[in-house]
């Protein structure tokens, strides 16, 4: 059986999945719940001044049939006294001492983050999570993202901390900046012992067509939320992946963004995350989803042969590499299995309008659409509209035994310079007349 | 035992008919329209008589915009909602869903078109309006679902049409003949009060066109006459004893089972010459209202049976029997039907070759006859110069609908020989434009 227990930074936990700072974790009732259904450890509902909320809080994109496929909220911090918080990650401890207890926090001055330190010490917390990421009401305040957006305060509040933090420090960015890794790196040095990403993205949900109102509606006005739900983990995979990579950063990452079952779990880890922390998902489908996440990695732990985590915690990074280092001498094709075509010719609509005009419709009656392989530039548009699975398969056409990337190119004068540079990488390549266009 | 029992009250009535494709709720169809993959060229489309922009107005009403789609469907359909109901779906669109090429249910087209057209019928939206005037008229002569059509297209262009029905109400075959579990006579005549409202046609009822006269006087004052006059009575097979009591014609028997059904008296044991789709329909309604025992007998075999596999299936599950390879000789009884003697047959080169000395009886107090219907060519031959096949069927050009008369036009059945809701629709809306061509 793999060992699934983590440690990050010198937080234990039975396992990597965490609740984050969030609603799911709002009182002690929660917290217990969740570590009895098997989480490994739960970030507190962010501890400080207490907060008053607005009536009507989230907002949800669904596509078609899928729910909450992206998700937003205008709730701020804790709106419980830190009496009755402390009180519970206490008497949560007394139950679960081998689960961790992270305390988010978003205090102002130093003073302010040196007693809420000692007092969740005090009340027996694993760690401490600081709340630089909140995109939304706190920051109007001087919290929150704000301080996620300007590296040298969130350096300075991290070393605040330190001063006298024991347990360990996770300082939580926000992604609402252009380069993750200068707050990542801000964070290291101000002696942060890990970092964690991504809290939410500002946004809006959509707009009511009938009240002119955004959604979430608060008595006819609404304002921006952060956004997070399943389709925000490509853009948590890339902000990890860039933290992970970045040698001024060189602390533990714990994973968060649109991570919903093992799977997404697994990719964060790849990725650099040493653990994860889950938010929307529970909020969507209860504490009960970790029935399937820890069997599912631990599954794919022994299908794979990783005896612990640290077995393939950011093995995916060396594979992922700037754009000039890319092997532009790949090539690979699309193929349509004719056995597994079912004739819908999403393919050829999406190719011929969205790509290169690289599918040609049969013109013996059936309804297998046909690569024109001289146009194909091997994009995958036809192989990820494709509703069939492995119907449409991109073949490796080159050798394998050239490899020259963007930076090779250059180095060696082979790239366009000009504007009519004939060494164009679409030079040759066939472009139907524009009034063909209009031939019906 | 029977499943069903003879329906006495309304409740009984609508146990025994229960809709096969009853209305979506709006999550349902917007679930089943999530699942639309919106195909190039869609073969549903291709499949259909009347060529409806399926994956258009499927997409429409997964946006929400459910008048656009039901807008779509019309364009296309004047029948929308009946043709949702009563179209053999299995054997059109729904049967060219790409879907089933990857065994997975394909889009419950059928019930998505019903639910819109459905909802603008109720709401009363008003969707057309008729051309100013052209100062022409035209006269449809029976108001099926060819005659309604061509009158609806041809006020689109601005025409005054007067549409003569023989019965007391619209729609032909749709309220005459469509079995009542497929749709109800309510939502059949709903939709036609809703065509009339918005194209603004008139039809007078019981006004059968039947004499020299009547026609010399519609050649005098219409400028173009519309034959949309369907087949005729129950074509008798020519055996002993048909003119016993309780020996029916099926499509006689059918009309008293949608008109007034509860005054229908099915026999105990019912005996369903024939092996096509109205055979079928006979076979299900009298199992639905009571009949102990329901036996359909055909001369060929099984896999010869022109009806729908879906249509045999459906007379099955209501637990009609089938003996195939037998042809009657005589209808048995006295005064009152007792039985059907029949002999078997072998299918020899599409010829039916009767087996001698196997002749046997089947006892039953009644016997429909499903044997096809009778052309009208007894009315045709009082239009001069008015050309049929020798099958009965009305020639007309192919394009235009025009008949050999050039002031005559015609569609249906009356010109295909006998088909569904749909193709009467399709020609209909093209003899409307055939009548264009050659008067505007």
């Amino acid at each position: 059986m793999p060992n699934i227990s983590s440690n990050l930074a010198g937080i234990r936990s039975p396992n990597p999945f965490w609740l984050a700072s969030a609603p799911p974790t709002n009182s002690g009732y929660q917290v217990m719940k969740a570590f009895d259904a098997g989480w490994g450890g739960a970030v507190w509902k962010t501890l400080g001044v207490p907060i008053i909320n607005t009536s009507s809080r989230y907002g949800a994109i669904n596509y078609r049939s899928s729910r909450m496929v992206g998700f937003n909220n205008i709730e701020l911090i804790t709106d419980r006294t830190l009496a009755d918080n402390l009180r519970e990650i206490e008497e949560v401890k007394k139950y679960f001492p081998e689960h961790a207890v992270i305390a988010s926090l978003m205090v102002e001055s130093r003073a302010e983050w040196h007693q809420i330190v000692k007092d969740v010490e005090n009340a027996g917390a694993d760690g401490v999570e600081l709340n630089f990421g909140c995109p939304h009401g706190m920051c109007e305040r001087g919290m929150g993202s704000a301080v996620g957006q300007e590296p040298s305060v969130l350096e300075t509040i991290t070393r605040w901390v330190k001063e006298v933090a024991k347990v360990p420090v996770i300082v939580k960015l926000t992604p609402n900046i252009t380069d993750i890794t200068e707050p990542a790196a801000a964070a290291a040095r101000g002696g942060a012992d890990a970092i964690s990403l991504i809290n939410t993205i500002q946004s809006l949900m959509g707009v009511d067509l009938d009240t002119f109102v955004p959604t979430p509606m608060v008595d006819g006005k609404s304002t921006n939320g952060g956004y997070c739900g399943p389709a925000v983990k490509p853009i948590a995979l890339n902000m990890v992946k860039n933290c992970a990579q970045d040698p001024d950063v060189r602390i533990p990452i714990s994973g968060i963004g649109g991570i919903e079952n093992w799977r997404d779990a697994v990719e964060h880890m790849l990725l650099g995350a040493s653990n994860v922390q889950v938010c929307t998902a529970v909020m969507h489908y209860g504490f009960g989803i970790i029935r399937e996440m820890i069997p599912g990695l631990e599954n794919f732990m022994r299908e794979k042969g990783f005896e612990k985590l640290d077995d393939f915690i950011g093995k995916a990074l060396p594979n992922v590499k700037t754009w000039e280092n890319l092997n532009l001498k790949y090539k690979v094709i699309a193929d349509i299995s004719a056995e597994k075509c079912i004739g819908c010719q999403l393919c050829y609509t999406a190719c011929e309008d969205g790509a290169h005009q690289a599918i040609a419709l049969p013109k013996n009656g059936n309804r297998v659409p046909e690569i024109i392989e001289g146009n194909c530039v091997g994009c995958n548009l036809c192989s990820l509209v494709c509703p069939v699975e492995e119907c449409i398969t991109m073949v490796r056409k080159d050798d394998g035994k050239k490899h020259e990337s963007w930076k090779d190119y250059m180095a060696a004068d082979k790239a366009p310079t000009t504007f009519n540079d004939d060494r164009a990488g679409g030079k040759g390549h066939w472009v139907p007349e524009p009034a063909a266009a209009l031939k019906r | 035992m029977p499943e069903f029992k003879q329906p006495t009250t309304e409740q009984d009535l609508e146990l025994a008919f229960e809709q096969l494709k009853p209305y979506m709720n709006p999550t349902m169809a917007y679930y089943e329209s999530s699942r639309c993959l919106f195909c190039y060229d869609a073969p549903c489309v291709t499949a259909c008589p009347t060529g409806i922009d399926i994956p258009l107005f499927i997409r429409q009403i997964n946006t929400g915009n459910v008048d656009g789609a039901a807008k779509t469907i019309y364009d296309s359909n004047y029948f929308g909602n009946i043709c949702g109901k009563v179209c053999p779906t299995e054997v059109l669109c729904e049967g060219a869903c790409v879907y089933n090429h990857q065994d997975v249910k394909p889009i419950e087209i059928g019930r998505l078109q019903s639910y819109a057209t459905s909802q603008v019928i109720e709401k009363e939206k008003r969707l057309y309006h008729p051309a100013p005037p052209n100062g022409k008229k035209v006269a449809v002569i029976g108001a099926g679902p060819a005659g309604i059509s061509c009158a609806c297209e041809l006020r689109l262009m601005g025409y005054e049409v007067t549409i003569f029905e023989a019965k007391k109400h619209p729609s032909g075959l749709a309220i005459y003949g469509c079995a009542p579990y497929k749709v109800t006579n309510e939502d059949v005549l709903d939709e036609i009060v809703w065509l009339q409202e918005q194209f603004g046609f008139e039809i007078l009822y019981n006004h059968p066109i039947h004499s020299a006269e009547q026609i010399k006087s519609l050649e005098a004052y219409f400028d173009a006459i519309f034959l949309g006059i369907g087949l005729g009575a129950t074509r008798p097979m020519s055996i002993p004893g048909e003119n016993l009591e309780n020996c029916y014609g099926a499509t006689e028997y059918i009309e008293q089972v949608k008109i007034s059904p509860l005054k229908v008296r099915v026999g105990k044991k019912v005996v369903v010459i024939g092996g096509g789709n109205t055979a079928m329909d006979a076979a299900s309604e009298s199992a639905r209202l009571g009949a102990e025992e329901v036996t359909l007998a055909y001369r060929r075999s099984k896999e010869e049976m022109g009806a729908y596999e879906f249509e045999y299936e459906l007379a099955k599950g209501v637990g009609v029997k089938g003996i195939f390879n037998a042809v009657p000789t005589a209808i048995l009884g006295n005064g009152q039907v007792e039985g059907v003697r029949f002999i078997k047959t072998n299918s020899e080169n599409g010829r039916v070759i009767t087996v001698p000395g196997s002749e046997f009886e089947l006892p039953c107090d009644a016997v429909i006859l499903a044997t096809g219907q009778e052309k009208k060519t007894g009315f045709l031959s009082l239009i001069e110069g008015l050309e049929w096949n020798k099958d009965g069927s009305i020639k007309v050009n192919v394009e235009t609908f025009q008949t050999t008369n050039p002031k005559y036009f015609a569609g249906g059945d009356a010109v295909n020989g006998g088909a569904e809701v749909v193709n009467a629709a399709a020609e209909g809306k093209m003899a409307a434009r055939g009548i264009n061509s050659i008067m505007a």
